[in-house]
């Protein structure tokens, strides 16, 4: 009996201790890959979908306008979410001002949760490079696009997203699109 | 006649609010399950962001658009990706975080019947 009762807590012990070790390797590893990975949202910037169906009021105006009507020619837009209060806005404005010599390239803005004086004196002072703004005073429709903050900026063609770009612009994605856009 | 005015008025009214309250119950359900994507740790229900008060907005207009829940997820979704969401739903890269709870479980429970019967014997 006693034996029995001796072996019997041996071989607990036996499993016990590798299943212990197991369980804490397993863990571990779950941790290990787990807290290394980024849990900051970053979006897909290479997309190939087609653009949201959406309508939206012209800034300054009360046109509004479809997003088919928007972006019906055959030629690429760059679609632009911005703000006057959105200082990176001023860092990737002479960039769009750049772009906008490009004949093969048109640029659309969305002005974001914005007064319309603020917005004025904006391109007032650091010049327009769009050549439709839309408004967006309640931020539903850049939600429709997948945006979640400004600037964004979406490269359009023939209907589709061909690149987002999430922040302001730099150099490089400048060339790239320049690239793009022969 | 004058009575039945009244009834009817207060019947409106009392209607009225209850499907006010069912959209309102509706939609701060879909925000808690949001994940606000710009401070992350807190639902849409909870922050006051610029993005997740225009999120808010959407929501509410695709329920008085006639979306239901899941159609509003499927919705944010194709905008956002599954990370949207608080409720994953289950596929391939879920499946270890649905099954594992239900595993442990049986595992446990299969650990405690065994002792149970051997101690009875």
């Amino acid at each position: 009996m006693g034996c029995s009762a001796f072996s019997k807590k041996n071989m607990k012990t036996k499993i016990l201790l590798p299943f212990t070790i197991v369980s804490f390797l397993f863990i571990f590893f779950i941790l290990y890959v787990g807290l290394n990975r980024s849990n900051i949202y970053i979006p897909e910037t290479v997309t190939n979908e087609k653009i949201p169906i959406f309508k939206v009021k012209v800034f300054n105006s009360e046109k509004e306008l479809t997003s088919n009507e928007i972006f019906e020619n055959d030629i690429y837009y760059l679609l632009n979410i911005w703000a006057s209060w959105c200082i990176p806005c001023r860092d990737e404005h002479p960039y769009l001002m750049e772009l906008k010599k490009n004949k093969k390239l048109e640029i659309v803005g969305l002005n974001y949760k914005d007064k319309v004086k603020n917005a004025n004196n904006f391109l007032n002072e650091l010049n327009n490079p769009y050549t439709l703004i839309l408004s967006d005073t309640d931020g539903t429709i850049a939600i429709e696009w997948g945006a979640y903050g400004v600037p964004e900026t979406f490269l359009i063609y023939n209907g589709k997203i061909i690149k987002k770009i999430i922040g302001p612009m730099n150099n490089n994605l400048f060339k790239e699109i320049e690239r793009v856009v022969k | 006649m004058k009575m039945l005015n009244l009834l009817v008025i207060i019947i409106f009214l009392f209607n009225f609010n209850v499907s006010n309250a069912k959209d309102r119950n509706l939609n701060s359900k879909i925000t808690k399950n949001l994940r606000c994507l710009i401070c992350q740790g807190q639902s849409i229900h909870d922050s006051d962001t610029e993005f997740a008060n225009s999120l808010k907005l959407v929501v509410e207009k695709k329920i008085t658009e006639g979306m239901s829940e899941n159609e509003i997820y499927e919705f944010l979704k194709t905008k956002y990706g599954e990370w949207i969401l608080y409720d994953p739903a289950l596929n391939q890269k879920t499946y270890i975080l649905w099954l594992l709870p239900l595993l442990l479980f049986l595992i446990g429970g299969a650990i405690i019947f065994k002792n149970l019967k051997i101690k009875k014997n």
